[in-house]
């Protein structure tokens, strides 16, 4: 790795590889509780992946998996790259530290120079439309932008694979598709490949490549569907008859796994 | 911290949270006559009632020593020739020995919290023994610490580490253990080691805890210095003799005024480190 590498990749966006792949995988807690059943998932270079499934059917398991939190019980869970993104369900921002410090936190935990970490702090920033609030205080800040500096604290890592474990789920209507197309807007100019966690189907189908449909506990994927729709994406889609059929349709998948 | 203390512009929400910020900022800044003048009229009303009291002691019981008048009260703090330098040399022992004291509670009481915060089995081991020092009756141990360490300036201090610790171990832990657990997998994301986490996550985590010990702990060490004192009376002890003799010779303005200069020292003490608080993590942290 050099010293100074953009955020921005040159690499060309034809690059392919698997970049994630689960084979049966299946998580039983110690207490017995049977969180993931035999799950089958892969995210290629170039994908946005997006899980779809009822509350506690074990979807942030699956990332906990993948970034190495937690060990899977059985299948076998490989993450080809170490360069992994992982936003949380909130901001987790250290309250103590402004926006730039708190952005500057993991180049910091990896020992890198100041002057380093104040250049990927900066791109990082810029590219959420933070500028402006570097020395703002989280407890300053809306739950939309202390997001955004979450956001930015994961870009410094320039990842190859992005976890978001229900990122958006407590932000209002409006700031959450604000969030939905620069999230969009970053996967285009960023290249990295994304698994999204989410219970909304309209955010699962207007963000991904490919929307996954899980159960309810234990977690299985019970169907999975390809989104048509090219990147980047027109905002104007949602309101389109083909965007509401693929709703519809992951919406009845989601029902019937739920019984 | 940054240091960084540029005034921001941003949107509504954030406005409008810092409206509320100034309003209560106003607050116990104490501006305004409505914020001052109760506390004024109580206290006014306490000195009435003072005199009162002390014509009673006077005119009709003929005891007039017992509950001194306030203005002879007063006297004794600036204008007594014998007295008042003794008052003020005392108050600077007792001060000694309340900020020794406190010095030793605040190290050893992080150390130890610190220590149980590493690892489960170590809280388990620890911990009773923090409780077990609070429910020490210290009265108990006086003869004890009497033989072991004498009369004097050390075994003042060691009364008043003991009184003061309880606080600075369970707040120091308490905060210490306090980080969410995705702050800490945040950490972990990116293999931090313990100590790392320790001291980029934890430790800033856990000040406004361990500060709302340390300002318990400064109240309870001026206790325990004037309770040192009644106890140890040799070399050059403060307050708690100073109450003591004056009381013996029934010299009441003398108690009076002794005992108000503790519990003013006891208040400056309270007073202080809730402002040294505010200034540390206030910026982040509403107390």
């Amino acid at each position: 790795m050099t010293t100074t590498a953009p955020v921005k990749k040159p690499v060309a966006k034809a690059s392919t590889g698997t970049l994630l792949d689960f084979k049966n995988v299946a998580m039983q807690f110690p207490n017995g509780t049977v969180a993931l059943q035999g799950v089958d998932l892969t995210v290629n270079r170039g994908e946005f992946v997006t899980v779809v499934g009822p509350s506690g059917c074990g979807k942030s398991t699956l990332l906990r998996i993948a970034s190495g939190l937690e060990k899977a019980s059985e299948g076998t869970a490989d993450v080809d790259t170490d360069r992994i993104g992982y936003v949380f369900q909130d901001a987790t921002l250290l309250p103590w530290r402004n926006v730039q410090r708190n952005v500057e936190l993991l180049a910091e935990l990896h020992g890198e120079t100041k002057a380093s970490r104040a250049g990927k702090a900066k791109q990082a920033i810029d590219l959420v439309g933070l500028n402006g609030f570097e020395t703002s205080l989280p407890k300053q800040l809306s739950g939309g932008m202390r997001m955004r500096t979450s956001l930015a604290r994961s870009l410094t890592l320039e990842p190859e694979l992005f976890l978001f474990d229900e990122p958006f789920g407590a932000l209002d209507e409006i700031t959450r598709e604000r969030l939905n197309d620069e999230l969009l807007k970053l996967f285009t100019e960023q290249q990295f490949a994304g698994l999204f966690i989410t219970h909304s189907v309209s955010e699962a189908v207007y963000l991904s490549t490919k929307v996954v449909v899980m159960s309810g506990r234990p977690g299985r994927v019970v169907d999975t569907f390809d989104v048509p729709f090219p990147m980047p994406r027109d905002p104007d889609i949602r309101f389109t008859a083909e965007f509401a059929e693929l709703v519809g349709e992951v919406s009845h998948a989601l029902r019937e796994g739920h019984h | 911290m940054s240091g960084a203390e540029t005034v921001i512009t941003s949107p509504r929400d954030v406005a409008i949270e810092r409206r509320g910020e100034r309003q209560r900022r106003a607050y116990s800044r104490g501006r305004g006559p409505l914020i001052w003048m109760p506390p004024v009229i109580v206290f006014l009303i306490l000195i009435g009632i003072w005199y009162l009291v002390a014509l009673y002691y006077d005119k009709i019981q003929g005891l007039g020593f017992l509950v001194p008048y306030p203005h002879l009260v007063l006297k004794e703090f600036f204008n007594d020739q014998y007295f008042s330098p003794q008052l003020w040399q005392d108050l600077l022992n007792s001060t000694e020995v309340a900020l020794t004291g406190l010095a030793f509670a605040i190290v050893i009481g992080v150390l130890w919290a610190t220590l149980m915060s590493t690892a489960k089995w170590l809280e388990r081991s620890l911990y009773p023994y923090a409780v077990i020092l609070q429910c020490i009756p210290i009265l108990a141990l006086v003869p004890l610490i009497g033989i072991l360490f004498g009369y004097e300036f050390p075994s003042r201090v060691i009364v008043t580490t003991m009184i003061a610790l309880f606080p600075m171990v369970s707040n120091t832990l308490f905060g210490l253990l306090a980080a969410d657990r995705s702050q800490r997998e945040l950490f972990q994301l990116q293999g931090a080691s313990k100590l790392t986490t320790l001291v980029k996550l934890q430790f800033p985590g856990a000040m406004p805890s361990i500060f709302l010990g340390l300002r318990n702990a400064a109240g309870l060490s001026v206790i325990g210095a004037i309770v040192g004192d009644q106890f140890f009376q040799r070399g050059n002890p403060g307050l708690g003799v100073l109450i003591q003799v004056t009381t013996s010779r029934a010299n009441g303005a003398g108690t009076f005024a002794a005992i108000i200069i503790a519990s003013l020292l006891g208040i400056v003490v309270f007073l202080l480190f809730g402002w040294i608080a505010r200034l540390v993590v206030g910026k982040w942290y509403e107390f």
